[in-house]
């Protein structure tokens, strides 16, 4: 579902400092403790203890069992899944994003903006949706199921069930990092590459790509992060096929059904410490693109 | 490289921008397209450069066809009012960009590009900004920018879009004697748009003065200023009084007041509009005899050799709006005229000039 | 001037992958929901949707992602208030956290969510002896509802808190009014259309959500069975049909939500302008 607001465009965020020095912005240290009490608790409560969870319960029984649960073949098949299905979902959806940004933010056409809520649309479907829309036209019964059996093509609980479903829940990532930039930057310096004799594909390689390489970064790494942990779309078009068809979140399902919580944890903290990777990543781009605003408004 | 514009028009849904506009422009000149916003100078600028498509009429560049050429091959250089300099490269990249894209046989060789740069950004005057980023500049050196950069590909005509529009006052005046001069020097043909008079009447050559999607009059400065061909001419450039009035022989009738006039191809009863502008306005002694418009002072502005006289006209018929005016006086007239404020005068044309009023006929 | 630059290519291409992609990859296949719910006779759709136990988790979907969409809105703002205005140590790994929700995989956030409230759980052991049961229940699923929505919440109020001109705050100060005045009558105005397009980003999420919850909440048919699990259910048992129709509830729900985020969403970027 969706990302909330929209993310890049234009962050600059004001030092704090900046409100506490004056006195009309200036709260109570009673109401500052209270605020912070309270939304600091809700916070380790809900955010932080989890996390630290996951890395506790993984490392319970030792290192040893952590490596076993990590090098086990079907851990392996798992993580190879998942490498494989982000592998082609992300990809695909930046060639999409590109080109979506590309119609939207530089030509003018009717119906432009219910495209761009139509292609926001598989951020409001249920991951448990998404999943059966597919087995609803490749499944056994789906429309294409007869002809797909007939041919001998399985893509429910098979691979290109997994990867199709992913493709579906990271559909509008890089699309909706682009598409507000590209429109706030104007078309008027490719215009001027143009006129500069510029062709095309020079244009676009020389001076759109590197005005929105940061958003396309942003884009990627939710875009992968989503991809590698979708859970309820792929479990859905799956079949649960251990060694087959288990990706890293399926996996550690089914490590956790059969009460192997270490396994399950140490599985899982390969997944949280990818999450905290992305986080990284992510504040990381942030800063970039708050430094370079930064630059263009200090003139 | 001469521009032929003939019966373009185009519009932008319901609206108008062009309305069968043609336009010959000679080589080597530095012409202003000017008007209020919304006139239609910036499309008829962008339909010149190839950014834009008429929906009719053609473009000749030195005499050829150049409606179906794409923006590519058409040979102009183009500067963008907000510049468009390419954010990520520096001032250096940007000037060379033009010589970089040119396939690899036309291209020049890397050291003959520096050289070109150089000497480009030597123009400008701006050689030691070539390693800084377009957002570490300031307005008027992005300006320049754009224009070595537009320069760099050579191109035969030089369009410009509000060139002086984002910058402050000083700066902008400096720009303007600089891009006279840079014309002067390199006599490359050169359009510019602009909405501001005052701008087009320093620098320009030649003036295309354009109002809702069609010309009103194409002359030098001098002839635009001097003698407006048209009511708007007269209303948009400079300073002017306007009375609002009918004809009466060889009158013209304003309000309970008489201007004489000396045309003779209106007839009585004709609403007319009739401009004098501020130093061809006398201020005359009130008294009832005496032919001019009655009016009181309001506030005197001296300032140098010239004054300025603010005056209110207040008739009855105007419903109690107020009408002001403004005569410009040399100060040892004002001075020997001795005028108070709220002092009743009569003001009087030595140069009037009348149009069929529009709004009122 | 806005019209179809025609300097630049690609208009066709571009467009005609647009579409072709989001044809066959969302729109084509969404649109078998509604083929094959049509194919169904209304009584049995009815004898589906309107079952007793799909009934009841609606009831616990909808009443837990409402609850745990309005907790959010509270401490996320609470939160959102803070990261903007006040300094505190280790700011700045709490503002990145925020989105840990978001990049952490659901089925990570279950089983950690369930071990730590489960009776012998950090949290859980300490809450049972007091007669509170989270794990395996309709809180437990609330609690990783919450878990997940936060971002949706602070994401969409924090910007709106960092563009506020504090130039109203001040104007108000000087007017007479109290800090408190200020805030819910300048400053609290402003944040409303963010807040509830945070209460409802929050809430379309929470509707659909399925990999944090099914760890969590025990799965007890009419307690604490989510909608989304109404359709894996069908399907284990190969009843398409079923697992479609109630697809096509959670489809329509889904539809009505975007439309009423875009409607907030554009009173949000309104309300901003007008401020700025």
């Amino acid at each position: 579902m969706t990302s909330a607001g929209s993310p890049l465009a234009g962050r600059l965020s004001v030092s704090s400092t900046h409100f506490e020095d004056r006195l009309a912005t200036r709260d109570s240290t009673f109401v500052k403790a209270l605020i912070l009490t309270l939304s600091l608790s809700f916070f380790a409560l809900f955010v932080v203890l989890p996390l630290i969870l996951v890395f506790v319960e993984a490392f319970r029984k030792g290192g040893e069992t952590y490596i076993a649960s990590l090098t086990d073949p079907d851990a392996i098949s798992a993580i190879k899944l998942t490498l494989l299905a982000a592998a082609i979902a992300v990809p695909l959806n930046l060639i999409f994003g590109i080109s979506a940004a590309w119609a939207i933010a530089r030509f003018e056409f009717r119906g432009k903006q219910f495209l761009i809520t139509l292609i926001d649309l598989p951020f409001s479907v249920s991951p448990v949706v998404a999943g059966l829309i597919y087995v609803l036209l490749f499944g056994a019964h789906g429309w294409f199921g007869g002809w797909l059996q007939a041919n001998d093509i399985k893509i429910i609980f098979a691979v290109p069930g997994i990867v199709l479903a992913t493709i579906f829940v990271t559909f509008p990532f890089v699309a909706r990092e682009l598409i507000p930039l590209m429109q706030s930057q104007g078309r008027e310096e490719e215009e001027a590459a143009i006129i500069l004799g510029a062709s095309g594909l020079q244009t676009f390689w020389r001076v759109t790509l590197p005005n929105v390489k940061w958003a396309l970064l942003y884009g990627v790494i939710l875009c992968n992060a989503r991809a590698m942990g979708e859970f309820g779309a792929v479990s859905v078009v799956s079949g649960h096929i251990r060694g087959e068809t288990n990706t890293m979140p399926l996996h550690v399902e089914i490590l956790y059904n059969e009460y192997q919580f270490a396994a399950a944890f140490a599985v899982a903290s390969l997944l949280a410490f990818l999450a905290l990777v992305t986080l990284f990543l992510k504040t990381y781009v942030e800063w970039q693109v708050e430094r370079n605003v930064a630059v263009e408004n200090d003139k | 490289m001469s521009i032929a514009i003939q019966s373009i028009a185009k519009s932008f849904g319901s609206f108008r921008a062009l309305d069968d506009v043609s336009l010959d422009l000679p080589r080597g000149e530095l012409v202003a397209l000017l008007g209020p916003s919304g006139c239609g100078k910036t499309t008829l600028l962008r339909i010149i450069a190839g950014l834009e498509t008429a929906d009719a009429g053609r473009i000749l560049l030195d005499g050829q066809d150049a409606t179906e050429k794409h923006v590519r091959e058409r040979q102009v250089g183009f500067v963008f009012q907000h510049y468009a300099l390419f954010r990520h490269m520096s001032v250096f990249e940007n000037v060379a960009f033009g010589m970089r894209v040119k396939p690899r046989k036309e291209r020049l060789a890397d050291t003959e590009i520096r050289r070109r740069v150089n000497e480009l950004l030597d123009l400008v005057q701006l050689g030691w900004l070539k390693d800084r980023y377009p957002a570490q500049l300031s307005g008027g050196q992005r300006q320049r920018i754009a224009l070595a950069r537009a320069l760099a590909v050579e191109p035969q005509v030089l369009l410009l879009d509000e060139p002086f529009g984002a910058l402050d006052a000083k700066v902008r005046k400096e720009l303007r004697r600089w891009l006279r001069r840079l014309h002067d020097e390199l006599h490359i043909s050169s359009v510019f748009v602009t909405h501001d008079q005052e701008e087009a009447l320093e620098v320009a050559d030649r003036i295309v003065l354009m109002n809702r999607g069609r010309i009103e009059q194409v002359g030098t400065p001098r002839q635009i200023y001097e003698e407006p061909a048209t009511s708007f001419a007269y209303s948009f450039i400079g300073n002017v009084n306007a009375f609002h009035g009918k004809i009466e022989g060889n009158f013209v009738r304003v309000g309970g007041d008489l201007l004489p006039h000396a045309r003779t191809d209106l007839t009585d009863g004709e609403p007319v509009v009739a401009y004098a502008r501020p130093h061809d306005t006398e201020i005359i002694g009130d008294a009832p005899e005496v032919a001019g418009v009655a009016a009181r002072v309001n506030r005197v502005l001296s300032n140098g050799g010239i004054s300025r006289v603010e005056l209110i006209a207040n008739g009855p018929e105007r419903g109690g709006a107020k009408d002001y005016f403004e005569v410009e006086v040399s100060s040892e007239e004002l001075s020997r005229m001795a005028l108070e404020n709220g002092q009743r005068v009569r003001l009087r044309s030595r140069r009037l000039s009348l149009f069929r009023d529009q709004a009122s006929g | 001037m806005s019209s179809a630059s025609r300097v630049l290519p690609g208009f066709g291409l571009s467009l005609g992958f647009t579409l072709a992609y989001l044809s066959l990859i969302v729109l084509i296949p969404l649109s078998a929901v509604f083929f094959k719910t049509a194919t169904m006779d209304f009584e049995r759709f009815w004898s589906v949707v309107a079952s007793d136990r799909v009934v009841a988790s609606y009831k616990l979907s909808f009443g837990m992602s409402l609850l745990a969409a309005a907790i959010n809105v509270v401490f996320g703002l609470m939160l959102a208030w803070a990261i903007v205005r006040y300094s505190f140590p280790g700011k700045k790994i709490v503002d990145a956290l925020v989105d840990l929700p978001f990049a952490l995989p659901t089925a990570v956030a279950g089983i950690s969510l369930t071990a730590l409230y489960a009776p012998n759980g950090w949290l859980g052991q300490l809450l049972e002896p007091l007669g509170i049961k989270i794990a395996f229940g309709p809180y437990g699923v609330l609690v990783a509802l919450v878990f997940i929505g936060l971002p949706f919440v602070v994401r969409t109020v924090q910007p709106i808190i960092e563009d506020f001109d504090i130039g109203f705050e001040e104007a108000a100060a000087s007017l007479g009014a109290s800090r408190w005045q200020t805030f819910r009558r300048v400053v609290f105005p402003a944040l409303l259309p963010a807040l509830l397009t945070g209460f409802a980003l929050a809430f379309a999420r929470a509707v659909g959500e399925y990999g944090s919850v099914i760890f969590i909440a025990g799965n007890i048919p009419f307690v604490s069975e989510i909608t989304p699990l109404m359709i894996i259910t069908r399907l284990e048992e190969f009843d398409y049909e079923g697992a479609t129709a109630i697809a096509s509830v959670m489809l329509i729900v889904s539809f009505i939500l975007l439309l009423v985020i875009n409607l907030l969403q554009g009173w949000t970027a309104r309300s901003t302008r007008r401020s700025a």
